[in-house]
């Protein structure tokens, strides 16, 4: 057992000093969103194997303006997860080599986001046109 | 004698956290908008469209199962990484075991996922 105590600078709300700090966290914090609403399905399929009575109930819960709050900043935090996904992707993939030249990052962030656009349509008319 | 390297996990988990990503980056917020708002609400979209006849048949099929499978154990495994690699940067010093409760949520989540998709039938 040691006497000494050295000095810890406290770390407590280092990135709030620093917008590029708070933009992280605000990026990161959108995986809380993405595990909440993992899980909400993840319960729904379990309702669904459970039979007809608590799947109803369960859709029915998804009414309540509690779910529907939570909905509404999901969309928001995973819409946000999806801009920083495709904007910091130009640095997390490997450099992408065309003629000589790198593909510039914003082909690469303005493609997903393309990509992203495009695959949420086609989502949106595939259960259009199944339950049509 | 030179100790035989041993290979590190982490490409397999990095890989799932990337999967899960770019799945939810493509289509999480349509995804969240029709199961958590349009349905409910009874906007744009059928008022049946998550009737239990449609999804039951959505999810007995071959490619409905696979689709909630990859959506709900890939958003689980992205969220995990993040959760668990952010833990440092909120205070928490992670260790095996904070490592150990985020993997293995998504995990318990993916088992129960697979269960679901087989007691519905096919």
């Amino acid at each position: 057992m040691s006497k000494r105590r050295p000095y810890v600078r406290s770390m407590d709300g280092w990135w709030r000093r620093n917008p590029y700090f708070v933009e992280y966290m605000i990026h990161e914090g959108t995986a809380l969103f993405v595990a909440a609403y993992a899980g909400i399905l993840l319960a729904g399929l379990v309702r669904l194997a459970e039979g007809e009575a608590a799947w109803n109930a369960w859709l029915a819960a998804l009414k309540n303006p509690w779910y529907v709050g939570f909905h509404l900043f999901a969309l928001a935090a995973l819409a946000y997860h999806s801009f920083t996904w495709f904007k910091i992707m130009p640095r997390t993939m490997p450099p992408v080599i065309v003629e000589g030249q790198r593909l510039p990052a914003w082909v690469i962030t303005g493609g997903g986001l393309a990509a992203a656009v495009v695959a949420s349509l086609i989502l949106l008319g595939v259960v259009w046109g199944m339950v049509r | 004698m030179k100790p035989t390297l041993k290979r590190s996990n982490a490409p397999i988990f990095w890989a799932l956290f990337g999967a899960g990503g770019m799945l939810s980056a493509l289509i999480g917020p349509m995804l969240v908008f029709i199961t958590g708002l349009a349905v409910p609400l009874g906007l744009l979209l059928p008022a049946d469209t998550m009737s239990y006849a449609h999804v039951l048949a959505f999810a007995r099929n071959w490619a409905g199962k696979a689709f909630i499978l990859a959506v709900i154990a890939l958003f689980l495994w992205h969220a995990a990484h993040r959760i668990f690699h952010s833990l440092h940067d909120v205070g928490v010093h992670a260790g095996t075991g904070a490592k150990l409760v985020c993997y293995g949520l998504a995990l318990v989540g993916t088992v129960i996922a697979a269960w679901a998709l087989l007691a519905v039938g096919f």
